[in-house]
């Protein structure tokens, strides 16, 4: 088995996917002679032709809303977003089209797309380069939303993605592109949506994380346990579908998380993940749940982002916090 | 013409004169069986509009959008394409065009009384559903002509939209995206003067959407939209151009909304009762009665019988709409997802015992 980065895992998955079906089109901006700005889709044009990886017009909503009509005439389009800071641009024809046109149709126009999108920050990136906003999206039913923390599910997670007869938003850790980097098998295979990837057992705390901030709860246990602390990562892969049952069990097991992401904190995906911890394993906690997340703010320009972005630093502290409860 | 405006402003085509007279040596394309079509199609638009308004001011039907002064502009578009192989991506005056295409008159009835099997299609309907979200759908027949013509159709594709409209941004992204694509659509403008009360000339400094084909480096024509045969003929062209692979074509049917907005609309706020009887004068439904009588092809007794029978027909499909099966609770879930996260199974099971009382 080879070591792959995130990058390279996504771009041969892209390139499977091409290879093993011609309803499938790749379209966005940069994607077809530039390989895409993070070199995503580097060679895809090259191998499958103008006609199936696509630039396109510096225009997000018609990107996706022109993936709509794709997907009408019975393609398998994959719109690539260049920032999902940028999808705002674009957010009334996932929410309003894309998320909805199934139900709308009642079955007659399904939306088998996967709509690619990096985020997240510490990468010293202009505005709206960097912003979490994957919460916008899971608040909107009909998508399904999918963060990949390591290489191999990245390939596995795309490539089932790819399947889904449902619309996903599949988010990117840009910093992770070429700093995420693992064994990554050949072959063609697909990781479920909805399961959870238990990271590290323990048996004090577990950190529910997903996507880059998975590597940021890793190093925050590794700490813990140079502190005595048995800490545990669960890395949920994807947020729509949620693995509940991962999630209960893995609390229950031990009686005390932390949540994290890079999202802003108020109405967060960790919001969420209390709810949902409080009413599948009220009775087995015995701390109250931390919540690790970016300030109620907006992304700042980068000499103050890593105060922002959740760092080990206040991890660790959430983690003390509830062992000390 | 304002002083701003650089661009020389044709006056629209226009082949049928208000009095029913043809324009001097034109033949009209829409002809026997296919003209009497459309003429049907147009009187049962009127005949519907009156139905619902009707049937809403009892509270038997929602919200309803009359097509009241653009039948013309939506029947000679429609009667422009092969319903065989071409598209209707439509907004949602545009019930006679998506008829056309085979839409039933039952499914809009269950589409405007809350049913949402109003908008699944039959197979090979080649019709989207209405569209609220104003512009969002012309992105989507961009894609659609796009993708039709990747994978070797010839169809067409046909989309709506309005002077209102037009201010979105979803317009100008597809109007772009179909030019630099060479995508096989027919965008038809249909500036009706309003939207909503909003007039056109608050919702542009221009004096011509038409000419903005120009920008988007494809063809534009400017329509009398209350010329049945007028738009008849421009559409034809435009679909063989769009057939021929020589790209998309932006069409400003120049019409009037002689009607409320919607049912919940009431124009009298803000349209000049002058103008509405100036723009009632150009009616494109009694223009092609005129025609039509003058050529010997129907009389009064006859419109009469034909609209008794669309009467019918309208009540038909109402009552069959009234008939269907209320849905449940299941509805609720039912084709959001494929495959639904495992959340919503105990969500379902929820809406399904508290329905059940």
């Amino acid at each position: 088995m080879a070591e792959m980065t995130m990058i390279e895992a996504i771009r041969s998955t892209l390139g499977d996917a091409l290879a093993r079906d011609e309803r499938v089109i790749v379209l966005g901006q940069d994607v077809g002679v530039n390989g895409g700005v993070f070199r995503a889709t580097e060679g895809l044009q090259e191998r499958f032709g103008e006609d199936r990886v696509v630039d396109m017009p510096l225009a997000e909503a018609v990107i996706v809303g022109s993936a709509v009509g794709l997907a009408c005439s019975g393609m398998i389009p994959i719109p690539e977003l260049q920032f999902l800071g940028f999808g705002s641009q674009a957010f009334h024809q996932m929410e309003g089209q894309v998320a909805r046109y199934s139900f709308r149709s009642q079955g007659s126009y399904p939306m088998p797309m996967v709509i690619r999108a990096p985020f997240g920050g510490n990468v010293r990136t202009p505005e709206l380069h960097s912003d979490a906003h994957e919460a916008k999206y899971v608040n909107t039913p009909g998508l399904k939303v999918v963060m990949p923390a390591t290489a191999r599910d990245a390939k596995g997670l795309l490539a089932e993605a790819i399947r889904d007869p449902d619309p996903v938003l599949f988010c990117e850790p840009l910093r992770g592109y070429r700093l995420i980097k693992d064994e990554v098998p050949e072959e063609d295979y697909t990781v479920p949506l909805g399961k959870a990837r238990t990271v590290r057992e323990g048996t004090d705390l577990v950190i529910v994380a997903y996507s880059a901030a998975v590597v940021v709860a890793e190093r925050a246990a590794e700490r813990a346990a140079q502190e005595g602390y048995s800490v545990g990562v669960l890395d949920l892969r994807s947020l729509v579908p949620l693995d509940v049952e991962a999630l209960r069990d893995a609390v229950a097991a031990c009686g005390r998380a932390v949540v994290l992401h890079e999202g802003s904190l108020s109405a967060g995906f960790g919001a969420e993940l209390v709810a949902t911890i409080q009413e599948e394993a009220f009775w087995t906690l015995q701390a109250p749940i931390g919540r690790v997340a970016a300030y109620d703010t907006p992304y700042p320009p980068g000499t103050v982002e890593e105060l922002y972005v959740p760092s080990v630093d206040r991890v660790l502290d959430a983690i003390r916090a509830a062992l000390e409860a | 013409m304002s002083a701003a405006s650089t661009v020389e402003i044709p006056e629209p085509l226009r082949l049928l004169a208000p009095d029913g007279t043809l324009a001097e040596g034109h033949v009209p394309a829409l002809d026997g069986d296919a003209l009497l079509d459309a003429w049907r199609a147009m009187l049962r638009s009127r005949v519907c509009d009156e139905r619902c308004f009707s049937l809403q001011r009892q509270g038997r039907l929602g919200t309803f959008s009359p097509v009241n002064g653009e039948e013309a502009a939506v029947v000679g578009s429609a009667w422009a394409l092969d319903p065989a192989r071409d598209w209707i991506v439509p907004q949602y005056r545009e019930l006679p065009a998506m008829l056309r295409l085979g839409y039933r008159l039952a499914q809009a009835m269950q589409y405007y009384t809350g049913n949402p099997a109003g908008s699944q299609m039959d197979a090979d309907v080649n019709v989207l559903p209405f569209q609220i979200s104003l512009a969002a759908q012309l992105p989507h027949a961009v894609g659609l002509a796009w993708g039709l013509r990747h994978q070797g159709s010839d169809a067409v594709v046909c989309t709506y939209f309005g002077d209102g409209a037009s201010s979105e941004g979803d317009a100008h992204e597809a109007l772009n995206l179909a030019g630099v694509r060479r995508a096989p659509v027919v965008f038809v403008l249909k500036n009706n003067g309003w939207a909503i009360s909003t007039p056109v000339r608050k919702q542009t400094a221009a004096t011509s959407f038409a000419a903005r084909a120009a920008g988007y480096g494809m063809a534009g024509e400017l329509v009398d939209g209350n010329d049945l045969f007028a738009m008849h003929d421009a559409c034809s062209r435009a679909v063989a151009r769009a057939r021929t692979g020589e790209g998309p074509t932006l069409i400003e049917a120049r019409t009037y909304r002689m009607g409320p907005h919607n049912t919940s609309d009431d124009p009298t706020r803000y349209v000049d009762p002058v103008e509405l009887e100036e723009r009632r004068a150009l009616d494109p439904v009694e223009r092609v009665r005129r025609y039509l009588t003058a050529e010997g092809l129907i009389d009064e007794a006859s419109e009469q019988r034909l609209v008794e029978e669309l009467q019918a027909e309208v009540d038909a499909a109402f009552a069959e709409a009234q008939a269907s099966p209320s849905p449940g609770s299941e509805a609720l879930f039912d084709h959001v997802y494929a495959r639904p996260p495992g959340r919503l199974a105990g969500q379902r099971a929820t809406a399904a015992a508290e329905e059940a009382g």
